[in-house]
């Protein structure tokens, strides 16, 4: 319950923040929501010397589509903030879909997006669908920016590839090469519960045609996983029962599950294939009923 | 111009709560909002292991950080004599391990420091060097030969049975069974559970050294009972001890045992002559204090082929953890475990129950359980569906032909309880025809046949609140009385005290309705103080609904107390003699000339300015009540599901409640109490476990393991009310708050279980997970036992 | 807050201490705190704000709910130092001098509470809901308020309270 003892710094420059990273020598981490964070602090399951508190560097909490129709996400974009937002309801449905199932509403007032999907939790909702979307992380640091896929940005639990003196302030989710379609499907006990195992499927698809997909696993490996070979699976196709089922098969073969007092292996490789054959047939039928 | 009762607040009104006024502007007065001048802070160190000899503790570190003041450990307990402590069921826990760790959680060392952060800091400096034991975490392993011996502590100790009991009579039992023409079986687990107040347990100890005095706010149900066991342990003498339990944010009986943390906070501030505040974290709530439940069933009954229960059989087996700790009648091994069976007229019963030591918490005796009577109650309603499959009969009509008959009251059950009161089969009626039982049927054949799997539960039960009749009941050998103190003012105001301790129930608000309904004094006008062992009359606390039943009726004799005073004091303010007065309610009149009359505020007016001749003046009295029976209230609950065969989640349609409790004082607060209890019950159904691996690592000891539904998950509920007065009771009221909680959660699988018997499925034990649910659908086998736990675990 | 004395350490230690100013139930206030220390513990132990509560440590249960700049956050899982410029309403911020916040009626007039431990929290969240929508159907009150975690009630009479006290407020607002 009670932090153990760290300095604090809250810069007001992305660069000052970066300053202070580098000064603290991979000893220094960033607060942004601090919803997963400080219950860290508070278990002490973590104990940074410094914490560098960004929320008030400005201009950091925006969302929006750029004119190609890529959407920008800021390190300071609350999950509340993408749970309101009509542009995202309309554009980008996985997102959507998965934004009331992260945590609980009072954390979603503070979490961040960014910060989550930095925070490299295998049970993260983000990170399956930043997967499945093909995004990206832009990282900056001492040297300038660069751009992380996120399928390689976290190598292991709460584990990602971010120098110590790289800052996450962006994310990115590239535009869709036709129309989006998605769907997040978790199973959780309650509210707030990690998730027994959750699935993001992410479609751009012209008509009842795939053009791509993407379709990535929560709760049920050592990391987010990208189930790609599923996702191919279905590139070029089109949804129908025979192609849904064979993907689904494919998604619930790439899962790593282990057994806990959740679920045993076998449940949560389950629960993948039939929440992959539910939200591909979701897909399927608001296509039909819009065409 | 009678007074209505209902206006002044007297009984069946739904008075709004009087401690709702401070509750609603943040002024409640919690264990950690009471701050005293010098307060110090103390932190416990845990065990991180299930099991383990002590090999050093080196505290050398802790004591260099700055803020810190005491440092204490067993060694340093046991020279005082403290290391160990007696528990309520006569047995001895740990205070602060000395030789081993039997626990995972369990207290290991104690720092005492200016803020609780610096507490926390010195307690990660401490260094224990520990010698991993084997864990054991069941009975089954406790008994197995070979098996480690947890209690070495103990003398006369060779293995890990805490007790074998037994009750019935076996004889005419055996006899039943021979006669059986079907006999159902079944085998049950209710797993551990938790009754996890929000707010968790803590003490302030302030020891005054120029008086002598001991004064411990503390989070407990029941603050005489604490007085008396701090007395003994401490060795203070028990008129310097003052025990003051502040509002508490919820009981559910997690706050009625001894915890190691009180007696460490006493002994820091006589060391240090400062007040010692403890506040555990909600970590060291789940994982070391009373949890609930961890019992196993064997059940047998002999049925005839007309459906009628000829016998029953239980073999219990109950896991106690390292410490036999339970809050609980002395005489019963296994609580009221029973009750079962108590509403079914059966001829013969025999239950045997066998008690083990494990390597985890104390307890067993919690949460909402009226002493081991939710175990019993869900043994009996699992059974009961699974009797009724058995035979191919109707669950409603297999309990209806069982129902004791509501003219054979006072009823002797099997097992040698009498129960008071009841129209059971009213009660099924109304529930009946409430969920539309008939139709549901239809409905749920028509939805199997397009693959929906629809269910409907019943669960019926009396169950006995109101411990207990000093004949039978006691705890540590004081006797299950309760008690309450009014004082009625000259102007007629009033304030009454009990030995009862609310936790969350409204006695603030409902005492002073009972005295409302026996006085006419407006509740408005009485205040109502509990929880201070200075000033409130003796009494054994709240827990098990015992109150009502117990201190309810002191309240309704003390008051009548005072209107016999103040009979006499009306007599001789009307120059009449008392055989000619009348009473209605708040006034004393005179029989043959009704208009001449004196109110109740008059009377306590001349009761400190005119009383007759060798009346002594004041108006105030105390009422023991040692209640003659327990109350046996009746519930019937209702609930239909739906499965999704697919992934085993099932959602919960309807919830039907028929709750008889008698009298109802306040029906906003009894209707309260069974919706909180119904939450639990789909809780405990649903979610709520707390389970260990092979290592004794515990996992449901924080609120990420350890589910508590929310607003979301939680259905609503239907409410129905029957009322079959207590006849023993001085205001007909029975007890009423943990019904829901006893009889609700085989409500919930007995839905469950009737949406997948046709696959074959008999039983799937607690808690009803998805996996657990899916696995039965598909395998068409049952599922016992707790879910598995990862051993691989970083 | 007297200037008159005020006791430190004869051995002062060398933490990092910062100087906070919060806006607290419309007043500022100010305190030089240890950047650990979190925001319910400042709101509690600090400031004397005893209504906001904590229940668990892994930010689940939601009794610690406070409205910061507006918005309902678990005061558990902030650090004091990042209310500073800001504001934080309590529980104790609901009544004005003469009335009771609306959801604080409700409350009592629904049993909404039993021991209280949540209720705080559950207000603070409740009103927040009825800023942003005036007009909750029971899903919705149901759904913002399962950050919160009640033992007592069973949830069904806090929704009453809610529905309660949109009511009221949708009658004053004409």
């Amino acid at each position: 319950m009670y932090p153990s003892r760290f300095n604090y710094e809250s810069p007001s420059t992305i660069e000052e923040a970066i300053a202070l990273l580098d000064a603290g020598r991979g000893e220094a981490k960033i607060l942004a929501g601090g919803q997963s964070l400080v219950p860290m602090l508070k278990l002490r399951f973590a104990a940074p010397e410094t914490l560098v508190d960004i929320n008030n560097i400005p201009d950091l909490d925006y969302h929006h589509f750029d004119e190609g129709g890529a959407l920008h996400i800021g390190a300071l974009c609350r999950h509340e903030d993408i749970e309101k937002s009509t542009s995202i309801a309309e554009g980008q449905p996985t997102i959507a879909a998965a934004a009331p199932l992260v945590a609980d509403p009072i954390v979603r007032t503070r979490g961040t997006f960014v910060g989550s999907v930095c925070h490299g939790d295998p049970q993260g909702d983000w990170a399956a669908c930043m997967i499945a979307l093909d995004g990206y992380i832009v990282a900056q640091g001492p040297n300038g920016r660069r751009e992380i896929p996120v399928k390689s940005f976290v190598t292991g639990p709460f584990e990602n590839v971010l120098a110590h003196n790289e800052i996450a302030i962006e994310a990115v989710v590239p535009a869709p090469r036709g129309e989006a379609r998605g769907a997040y499907l978790k199973l959780e006990r309650r509210v707030g519960d990690f998730a027994t195992a959750a699935v993001a499927v992410a479609l751009d698809m012209s008509g009842d045609m795939v053009l791509r997909a993407g379709i990535a696993l929560t709760g049920v490996g050592g990391t987010t996983i990208d189930a790609s070979e599923a996702a191919e699976s279905l590139t070029g196709s089109t949804l129908d029962a025979d192609s849904i089922a064979r993907v689904a098969e494919l998604a619930a073969a790439a899962a790593q599950p282990r057994s806990d007092h959740r679920g045993s292996a076998s449940y949560k490789r389950h629960i993948v294939n039939t929440f992959t054959a539910r939200a591909l047939s979701g897909i399927a039928s608001s296509n039909e009923r819009a065409a | 111009m009678t007074i209505d009762e209902i206006k002044i607040g007297g009984m069946g009104a739904s008075r709004r709560r009087v401690e709702d006024n401070r509750f609603i502007r943040g002024r409640g007065n919690y264990i950690d909002d009471v701050a005293l001048p010098g307060m110090l802070h103390m932190e416990i160190l845990r065990s991180p292991l299930a099991h383990a000899r002590i090999r050093s503790i080196d505290v050398s570190k802790a004591w260099e950080i700055p803020g810190v003041r005491l440092v204490l450990t067993g060694d340093m307990m046991a020279t005082r004599n403290l290391a160990w402590m007696p528990t309520l069921s006569y047995d001895t826990q740990a205070v602060l391990a000395t030789d081993k760790v039997r626990f995972q959680g369990q207290e290991v060392a104690a720092v005492i420091a200016d803020d609780p952060y610096i507490a926390k800091d010195a307690c990660e400096a401490i260094m224990v060097d520990y010698e991993p034991l084997p864990a054991i975490v069941n009975p089954m392993q406790a008994m197995a030969d070979g098996a480690p011996l947890i209690r070495d502590d103990k003398e006369n100790q060779p293995d890990n049975k805490v007790f074998d009991w037994d009750v019935g009579d076996r004889e005419a039992t055996d006899r039943a069974f021979a006669e059986a023409d079907v006999v159902s079986k079944l085998e049950l687990h209710y797993p551990r559970s938790h009754p996890s107040p929000l707010e968790p347990c803590g003490s302030i100890a302030d020891f005054d050294r120029s008086t002598g005095k001991l004064t411990v706010y503390m989070t407990t149900q029941a603050p005489h009972i604490i007085r008396a066991a701090v007395a003994l342990v401490a060795e203070l003498p028990e008129h310097m001890i003052r025990i003051i339990s502040p509002d508490l944010g919820g009981g559910f009986g997690n706050k009625v045992p001894v915890y190691p943390g009180y007696v460490i906070s006493i002994l820091a501030s006589i060391l240090t002559e400062r007040p010692v505040k403890w506040i555990e974290d909600k970590t060291g709530n789940l994982i070391s204090t009373g949890f609930g439940r961890d019992v196993y069933l064997q059940g047998q009954m002999a049925l005839r082929k007309d459906g009628r229960i000829l016998g029953v059989r239980m073999h219990t087996i109950s896991d106690h953890g390292a410490f036999f700790s339970d809050a609980q009648p002395s005489k019963f091994k296994i609580g009221l475990m029973h009750s079962a069976f108590a509403c079914y007229d059966i001829p013969s019963a025999h239950l045997t129950a066998t008690g083990m030591y494990t390597n985890k918490a104390p307890g067993g005796v919690a949460y909402r359980c009226s002493f081991r009577v939710t175990e019993a109650m869900f043994f009996q309603e699992r059974m009961v569906q699974a009797a009724a499959d058995d035979l191919g009969m109707d669950q409603a009509e297999f309990r209806r032909v069982n129902f004791v008959r509501d003219d054979d009251f006072p009823h002797r059950t099997a097992f040698g309880f009498l129960t008071d009161s009841g129209q059971y089969g009213k009660c099924l009626d109304v529930g009946l025809e409430a969920i539309g039982y008939e139709q549901f049927l239809k409905d749920q054949e028509e939805a199997r046949k397009k693959g929906r799997l629809l269910g409907i539960g019943i669960s019926t039960m009396t169950e006995p609140l109101g411990a207990g009749n000093s004949r039978e009941y006691d705890i540590l050998g004081i006797k299950m009385f309760d008690s309450a103190e009014l004082r009625v003012h000259m102007t007629g105001k009033a304030i009454l005290r009990t030995g009862a301790k609310t936790q969350g129930q409204g006695h603030e608000t409902t005492w002073a309705q009972i005295v409302a309904h026996e006085l006419g004094i407006p509740a408005d006008d009485i205040v109502v103080e509990e929880g201070d062992t200075d000033t409130a009359p003796f009494g054994m606390g709240t827990y098990a609904s015992r109150s009502t039943p117990v201190a309810g009726a002191a309240v309704a004799m003390v008051a009548r107390k005072i209107r016999a005073k103040a009979r006499k004091i009306a007599a001789h303010l009307l120059e009449v003699s008392e055989e000619d007065i009348e009473w209605e309610l708040g006034r004393f009149y005179v029989r043959s000339q009704p208009d001449r009359g004196v109110t109740i505020q008059d009377c306590s007016m001349a009761a400190y300015s005119n009383v007759p001749d060798g009346m002594e003046p004041g108006l105030e009295n105390t009422a023991y009540y040692d209640p003659p029976n327990l109350t046996w209230p009746f519930a019937c609950y209702i609930a239909t599901v739906e499965v999704d065969p697919e992934t085993g989640v099932w959602d919960v349609l309807r919830m039907v409640a028929v709750d008889d409790c008698g009298v109802r004082i306040n029906p906003m607060i009894v209707e309260g109490q069974i919706m909180g209890g119904l939450t639990e019950a789909y809780a405990m159904a649903s979610m709520q476990f707390i389970t260990f691996d092979a290592d004794g690592n515990c996992v449901g000891s924080n609120y990420m393991d350890y589910l508590l539904p929310t607003a979301w998950e939680t259905p609503g509920f239907e409410l129905h009310e029957v009322v079959t007065p207590c006849p023993h009771h001085p205001i007909g009221a029975k007890g009423i708050g943990e019904c829901a909680t006893v009889g609700g959660p085989a409500a919930f699988v007995n839905a469950v279980m009737d949406a997948v018997k046709h696959l074959g499925v008999r039983n799937v034990d607690m808690p009803l997970l998805p996996d657990r649910v899916h696995q039965a659908v598909t395998s068409g086998s049952d599922v016992s036992g707790m879910p598995p736990v990862r051993t691989d675990a970083p | 807050m007297t200037s008159l004395y005020e006791e430190v350490s004869v051995t002062p230690v060398d933490v990092p201490v910062r100087r906070v100013t919060i806006t607290v139930n419309g007043e500022r206030r100010a305190a030089d705190i240890e950047p650990r220390l979190l925001l319910a513990h400042l709101l509690r132990q600090g400031f004397g704000l005893t209504g906001t509560h904590t229940g668990c440590d892994t930010t689940n249960c939601g009794a610690c709910t406070v409205l910061f700049d507006g918005r309902p956050v678990k005061s558990c899982t902030m650090l004091a130092v990042q209310a500073d410029g800001h504001s934080v309403e309590t529980v104790e911020g609901l009544a004005s001098a003469s009335e009771l916040h609306p959801v604080q009626e409700g409350f009592k007039e629904e049993h909404g509470l039993q021991c209280g431990y949540c209720t705080p929290g559950m207000m603070m969240a409740a009103k927040a809901l009825l800023e942003e929508n005036p007009d909750p159907s029971e899903d919705e009150i149901r759904w913002a308020l399962s950050g919160n975690l009640c033992r007592c009630t069973g949830y069904q009479n806090i929704v009453k309270a809610v529905m309660w006290a949109a009511d009221k407020m949708r009658a004053s607002a004409g």
